[in-house]
């Protein structure tokens, strides 16, 4: 890892706030994809 | 008429139906995801270990790598849910309003990270994380924004009638939108003018220019898909809505 010198701590938390911002984004898009999809075939419809 | 003898669906009626959008577009989810995970993982890279430190900010420039594409996916899905309101209320496109819902929570997030990435970047840049000006306050409006889009569309059980509801709200708040734009231009504010996307071109060297272009593609194709997932999801999520009326009607009946 390179040296991100006297700011690094700044310049981790944005990375950081970022990468956990889009792993809460993916991760409840893809729940209530499966969660849908999931009640669909609850119901009985074969399209998916 | 046999079926034969009956009109061809024109592909933008194809588009429209929306149990085809969704077969025409599962394909493309998979692709997506491995160009968005190449992408961010060479963006990361040209941030890491393949771009030099500013002349005057230093290090902290690496935190534009995240905090630019956010802001530009802020702004973009507002304008693209502005098409999406203007879609319901105008030609009544079956999939404008499933865009525009899919679309909220996205952007409200991406709002969300601008905002944060934007006050680590302020507090060894301008010794401060906050500050009211034009362009942190306009975004921070932003987001509310999004939120109470957010809240509208839960606040219906009729989402067809959400839908129009949303969609006036969503075009009055566009008005947020070149205010965000321009506020560094007609305002006073420790916010810096636009560096990239200039009429005489950028003002940045090569060496940042390439790693913000690669995590500008990244975070846009990243966005596209989770558009795609969240808009299959919201036809399934309809479709189960219907399912669950018919049920209630058979055995009421």
């Amino acid at each position: 890892m390179i040296d991100l010198g006297e700011h690094a701590q700044f310049i981790a938390a944005a990375y950081i706030g970022v990468f956990l911002g889009m792993i809460a984004l993916v991760g409840w898009v893809v729940v209530e994809s499966r969660r849908t999809r999931k009640r669909l075939a609850e119901l009985g419809d074969k399209r998916g | 008429m046999t079926l034969d003898d009956a009109p061809k669906m024109r592909w933008w009626n194809r588009l429209a139906h929306p149990g085809q959008f969704v077969s025409w577009t599962t394909p493309l989810i998979l692709p997506l995801t491995i160009l968005t995970a190449a992408l961010m993982a060479l963006g990361l890279w040209f941030a890491f270990f393949n771009s030099p430190a500013d002349y005057q900010m230093g290090d902290t420039v690496r935190i534009m790598y995240v905090h630019v594409p956010s802001a530009w996916l802020s702004q973009f899905v507002y304008g693209a849910m502005t098409v999406s309101a203007l879609g319901t209320l105008v030609w009544r496109h079956p999939l404008a309003d499933v865009a525009m819902k899919a679309a909220a929570p996205l952007g409200a997030v991406y709002t969300a990270m601008a905002l944060f990435t934007g006050s680590m970047w302020g507090r060894p840049t301008w010794g401060t994380f906050w500050e009211w000006d034009g362009r942190m306050t306009s975004t921070l409006i932003m987001l509310f924004i999004y939120l109470g889009i957010i809240a509208l569309w839960r606040a219906f059980d009729d989402q067809l009638r959400a839908a129009r509801v949303v969609a006036i709200f969503t075009l009055v708040g566009a008005v947020n939108v070149p205010i965000i734009k321009f506020s560094v231009d007609w305002w006073s504010t420790l916010h810096q003018p636009a560096s990239v996307f200039r009429a005489d071109g950028p003002t940045m060297p090569g060496s940042i220019l390439t790693p913000l272009f690669i995590m500008f593609f990244a975070f846009t194709f990243l966005s596209i898909t989770l558009q795609l997932v969240a808009m299959h999801t919201e036809v399934r999520r309809r479709r189960v809505a219907t399912l669950e009326r018919k049920a209630v009607r058979g055995e009421s009946a």
